[in-house]
């Protein structure tokens, strides 16, 4: 039997972003004991990386705006493949919960008569953003993160102790979701099939290496993306796709996870900064794109299914910032998929920068006082890691991998996990809400919304439990522990071939990802990259480290490495499946967009093969398709008939 | 540099305390960071130990039209007799030192507890700290919580009474445009010296902390004041260069008064413009 | 342009450590967290230390770059001379768990000891109107990242290690002078004085105004100018102004 360091909650959350914070406060509220566990410091999470703003039809700004509009760029933006149930949930619940950051002491950019400034975003109607200049994730994750700690202050006072209810874990790693086991008394390993009931988690204290497991009915999966799969990415070294990975090998199934959002533009140079956001606020806010020509080529990117909401010429594009009611807007502000992808094609058509990128322009289109003003932290990005000034002059940017669309299957009301009683998720690692292709301003919204329903639902699930809860078998404790020490061990016996270097996994991890299933993808390359993926995970499982467990990054990596594999397996099946181009997913040999694919979402599940002891060789995901949901027939409505058309087939409209 | 792998000595505080890293240097800064204190400190005493002359001099401060700001307002009756000057016996006659001792507190204790010279002799003088992330090397350090540097506070009534003082000096510079005689329409270089001055003085005055503060600093709510808030903004661009003119003022008051003792004592005469 | 820079970085632990010589590859455009990490997969696969965003947004990397408090992923390598030796140490204000990683609970501790934003009674949710200028100032002590660099290289506690018990350190005085200059704020409802509880529960008369705060600070936050010195100057209104006192004894008075 494993030591373990042993704790029990009501309700546990797992990632201290955006969304983690928000369940963990709904949790407490609802009168649970909760704790938050997260790889960072408490406060570091990847939500401060936003910019541009929260989406909420506040209607500020422009009073045409409503939840029904949103509703419709949400559905528009993810070309009809979004879960529309929790589209609709998003777009009605979204002012409610700016508002309510506002009592929690969070200050937004306000408008002339005081109330919260919305801003103008690629593939919003209206200008809908509320945001703080251009660090609104700073602020949405410090408000939370002050919530959280006046709630420990309510706790103080009652009890004397800050963590009597509510306890951040700091720079812990959760490696498996335990269950109960109704086969365990056979000896059986663990099976997804077997029904068990969410039982707690396994995980170790970065800091010292101890391990420990939380007794819990109920677990919030809250870990944001997998980003770090990819070489050029917007992402921080945290998101290594842990959720997506504990959902799968505690038995959930993933869907869409063939959409992975290229953000059109990030730093190209210098080098090691390649991938860090430019917000796309530099684009609201008049930034324009053009090629080594000095063209301002995005003109001759408007898709079909957008020609009418686009400006045709410059001058009408630029009428728009100032007279948006009697213009059409810039197609700049293109949603991100079709963005990226023309840049892309600039690029290798010749016409990019020294450094491979697109000119962004704003110093030639806003005095400089005012880009530092509404810039601020652009400016400062760019002058400290690239010495540009951009007040003086362009950018240059290209795409980077920024957002994973797919994500554990849940149920829209109650972000519940299909198939595992006890597990939830919210934020990135839910999929379905944006479909193929999240908008900008969504993401921030959505982790609100979904945040607070899982932490709902996760309260009610537990306090309904009663008494009775679930516990984890001993040998499944064991069989984790043992998974996670393995690193240590690696290269001791003979057979199994020389320990390999976590650091040169992983490059190589990210550089199959990056070439073969990247922004533009194709068949063969597709099928190459899931053969290197299996020979990456064969020596995966020779992963070796040096030193000892306490704050050793390379163990950390090593044990991420894991879930990187298992969910860049997912990503490459599902893309390579599905034989069309839509939002995130972009096929060379499959260009256009199928409007029979659109109902179907790809499910991505761990096989049986996975679960067995010695499963190098075999592939660990299998892959099924499974209808979408019909859209509701009110919400339909809210489209013209020529629009759907465009995305839904005859037989599902005339239904 | 050296270091140790042994982390402490019972002595040990601060950075070579236990528990933090175990480096023995106090400090790894490569760059010139004595130079600033250093620079500070000298020219801090320059200036103290010119003025002290001065202070105590008591002689050729005057030289119609001119009047040196370290002896206006002159309070006592052994003040030289200056041409409708500020020359106001308000001591009497028993006064005997030098009257410049009797107006000098208030510039002192104005500058004494600016925020900005506090910063500069704290670091300079006081080594506390000598620069960032350098160690001090006092045993104890408790701020300006308790006597004597909790006095520290009493800033805003020294730059309540250095308003009229400001005043007054500005009073000395408009009789300086009168010639010998008392006409009006005269200019030499005097003149110019004392309106640099008191330009400067007015600046650093008026981008004191405590100025800025109550003018509207204290407000909660700016939108409820527009004047306000336009004054402390205008405030707060000078604020933004408080030690550029902490420096440029101390100097000028300094040449200004250097000026007055050359032409009063004779070294040469006033250059006259017109 | 590649050249190898030395590097010297600081490894141990609570049992003590020393610093360790690297020659080690330096490319165009690289930052010291960039040389780290190339440490790391070449040379010291262990060798701990924080990052995250890796863009000056998340404030984890925060080490010591010759001897000056900085994020490592904005301090660029050409600010060095190419035969220039880089030392490298961990946060020396706080206790250190291994070569670049220090233990910073003192900051949470603090922060969790400020009282939080009150909202006002009677407006609900999206009631709320606050005016652009009354905001900004609030908005300015908002943009901080929590790197702790100001708590690190404030000399009253990286210098005295018994005064951290009774001062919060730079980042929390400011945390204080931003509630206390939010517009809607209503601690006062509940008999609390912020800038007097500033001054006399978390030690606002430690700070001697010298400004390494505002030094160090990587979103460069008028720390001094614009949070500690407002915030005596607050307290002095509460404390040591007779025309203040006696004018809300006046007010208390009508009411």
């Amino acid at each position: 039997m494993t030591q373990v360091e042993r704790h029990a909650y009501d309700v546990v959350v797992v990632g201290a972003g955006g969304a983690g914070l928000r369940a963990a406060i709904e949790a407490r509220e609802r009168g649970m004991r909760t704790a938050v566990i997260c790889k960072s410091l408490f406060g570091k999470a990847h939500t401060v990386m936003a910019e541009g703003g929260i989406a909420a039809s506040m209607g500020n700004v422009n009073s045409h705006d409503s939840w029904q509009v949103h509703f419709r760029d949400t559905m528009r933006g993810g070309k009809f493949l979004n879960q529309w149930r929790m589209a609709e949930l998003h777009a009605k619940e979204a002012p409610d919960r700016v508002w309510e950051l506002e009592t929690w002491g969070a200050l937004f950019d306000r408008t002339e008569d005081g109330r919260i400034s919305q801003r103008n975003f690629g593939g919003h109607e209206y200008p809908r953003l509320a945001h703080v200049g251009d660090r609104t994730g700073l602020e949405l994750i410090r408000t939370l993160q002050q919530k959280i700690v006046s709630l420990q202050q309510e706790d103080f006072a009652e009890t004397g102790d800050y963590e009597a209810k509510l306890k951040v874990f700091q720079e812990c790693t959760v490696t498996r979701v335990l269950k109960d086991d109704e086969r365990s008394e056979t000896g059986a390993p663990p099976d997804r099939r077997s029904g068990g009931k969410v039982a707690g988690v396994f995980g170790y204290v970065r800091e010292s290496g101890r391990l420990f497991v939380i007794d819990a009915p109920a677990v919030v999966l809250a870990t944001g993306g997998i980003g770090k799969s990819f070489k050029v990415t917007s992402n921080s070294w945290e998101y290594t796709g842990d959720g997506h990975a504990l959902a799968l090998l505690a038995g959930a199934p993933l869907i869409n996870m063939e959409f992975i959002q290229f953000h059109p533009t990030g730093m190209v140079w210098p080098p090691s900064v390649k991938g860090i956001l430019v917000t796309e606020s530099v684009r609201g806010d008049g930034g324009v794109l053009r090629n080594s020509d000095g063209e301002r080529f995005m003109f001759g990117y408007v898709p079909d299914v957008f020609k009418e909401k686009y400006a045709q010429s410059e001058e009408e594009a630029d009428g728009w910032y100032t007279d948006p009611d009697n213009h059409r807007r810039p197609p700049e502000l293109l949603p991100r998929d079709e963005v990226a992808r023309a840049i892309n094609s600039e690029v290798k058509a010749g016409r990019g920068t020294p450094h491979g990128g697109v000119f962004l322009d704003v110093s030639t289109r806003l005095p400089a006082e005012e880009i530092r003003r509404r810039l601020p932290s652009m400016h400062h990005q760019f002058k400290e890691l690239a010495d540009v000034d951009i007040t003086a002059e362009a950018m240059e940017v290209g795409p980077t991998c920024h957002y994973m669309m797919g994500g554990v299957d849940v149920e829209p009301d109650t972000a519940a996990a299909r198939g595992v009683p006890g597990l939830f998720a919210a934020g990135e690692v839910a999929g379905g809400m944006h479909g193929s292709n999240r908008l900008g301003g969504n993401s921030l919204s959505d982790l609100l919304v979904f945040g607070r329903r899982a932490g709902l639902s996760a309260a009610e699930y537990a306090s309904g439990l009663g008494g009775t809860r679930p516990a984890a078998p001993e040998e499944q404790i064991d069989a984790a522990a043992a998974e996670a020490l393995r690193p240590f061990a690696a290269g001791d016996s003979a057979d199994e071939g020389p320990a390999e270097n976590p650091y040169t996994l992983h490059q190589e991890l990210q550089q199959v990802m990056n070439d073969l299933v990247g922004i533009i993808r194709r068949g063969p390359e597709m099928e190459q990259a899931l053969e290197r993926l299996a020979v990456l995970r064969e020596r995966a499982q020779r992963v070796g480290v040096e030193g000892h467990r306490q704050f050793n990054p390379g163990w950390h990596l090593a044990v991420d490495l894991r879930n990187m594999l298992l969910v860049s397996e997912c990503v490459a099946r599902a893309a390579l499946e599905r034989t069309e181009s839509r939002g995130g997913h972009t096929r060379d040999d499959h260009p256009g967009m199928d409007r029979g694919w659109r109902k179907v979402n790809l499910v991505c599940e761990l096989t049986d093969q996975a679960q067995g002891a010695d499963a190098r060789k075999e592939a660990l995901i299998g892959l099924r398709q499974r209808p979408t949901d019909p859209i509701r027939a009110d919400l339909l409505a809210l489209f013209d008939r020529e629009e759907l058309l465009k995305y839904l087939t005859d037989e599902e409209l005339d239904r | 540099m050296a270091t140790g792998t042994t982390p402490t000595t019972p002595a040990a505080r601060g950075v070579l305390a236990p528990g933090r890293a175990a480096i023995s240097a106090r400090h790894l800064r490569t760059d010139r960071w004595w130079l600033s204190p250093l620079v500070t400190a000298v020219a801090l005493t320059i200036f103290i130990i010119y003025a002290t002359w001065r202070a105590f001099a008591n002689g050729d401060y005057y030289s119609t039209p001119y009047v040196s700001p370290l002896y206006s307002p002159c309070l006592a009756s052994n003040c030289t007799p200056m041409n409708g000057g500020a020359d106001w016996h308000l001591f009497g006659s028993w006064w005997g030192l030098s009257p410049a001792l009797l107006v000098l507190v208030f510039p002192l204790g104005f500058r004494l507890t600016c925020y900005y010279y506090r910063k500069a002799y704290y670091r300079g003088f006081w080594a506390s700290p000598p620069a960032c992330a350098v160690a001090e090397p006092h045993a104890k350090y408790t701020g300006e919580t308790r006597l004597p540097l909790i006095m520290q506070n009493v800033h805003r009534y020294f730059f309540y009474l250095a308003l009229p003082v400001a005043g007054i000096l500005t009073y000395d510079v408009v009789l300086a445009f009168r010639d010998e005689s008392g006409a009006w329409g005269h200019a030499g270089l005097g003149t110019l010296v004392l309106l640099l001055n008191i330009a400067l003085i007015w600046a650093y005055t008026l981008s004191c902390h405590s100025c800025r503060h109550i003018i509207g600093g204290k407000l909660r709510h700016f939108s409820a004041h527009p004047v306000r808030y336009r004054l402390w903004g205008w405030v707060g661009a000078l604020n933004g260069r408080h030690m550029l003119l902490a420096w440029s003022s101390l100097i000028s008051v300094g040449v200004a008064d250097l000026y007055v003792y050359l032409v009063a004592s004779g070294v040469f005469d006033d250059p006259r413009f017109f | 342009m590649t050249h190898t820079a030395h590097f010297k970085v600081w490894r141990g632990d609570t049992d003590g450590g020393d610093l360790r010589d690297y020659e080690v590859e330096v490319n165009d455009g690289e930052v010291v967290l960039d040389i780290i990490h190339r440490l790391q997969a070449t040379q010291a696969a262990d060798l701990a230390v924080r990052w995250n965003c890796k863009a000056g947004k998340c404030g984890s990397c925060s080490a010591e770059v010759n001897g000056r408090p900085r994020l490592m992923c904005m301090t660029r390598m050409s600010v060095f001379e190419p035969d220039e030796t880089v030392t490298v140490t961990p946060l020396r204000a706080f206790p250190v768990i291994r070569d670049l990683v220090t233990d910073v609970s003192f900051n949470y501790d603090k922060a969790r000891q400020v009282p939080a934003f009150v909202p006002p009674k009677g407006v609900p949710a999206g009631e709320y109107r606050m005016q652009q200028v009354d905001v900004e100032r609030s908005q300015e002590f908002r943009k901080c990242i929590e790197c702790f660099l100001c708590q690190d290289t404030c000399h009253v506690v990286r210098d005295h290690e018994e005064n951290k018990a009774a001062f919060a350190g730079p980042r929390f005085l400011m945390r204080i002078a931003e509630l206390d200059m939010h517009p809607l704020d209503a601690a006062a409802d509940q008999g609390l004085v912020r800038a007097a509880s500033a001054q006399e529960d978390h030690g606002l008369g430690y700070c001697n105004i010298t400004k390494c705060c505002t030094e160090v600070c990587p979103e460069h936050i008028q720390i001094t100018d614009n949070a500690l010195i407002p915030l005596k100057e607050r307290a002095i209104d509460r404390k040591y102004d007779p025309l203040v006192w006696l004018g809300s004894r006046i007010r208390r008075r009508k009411e």
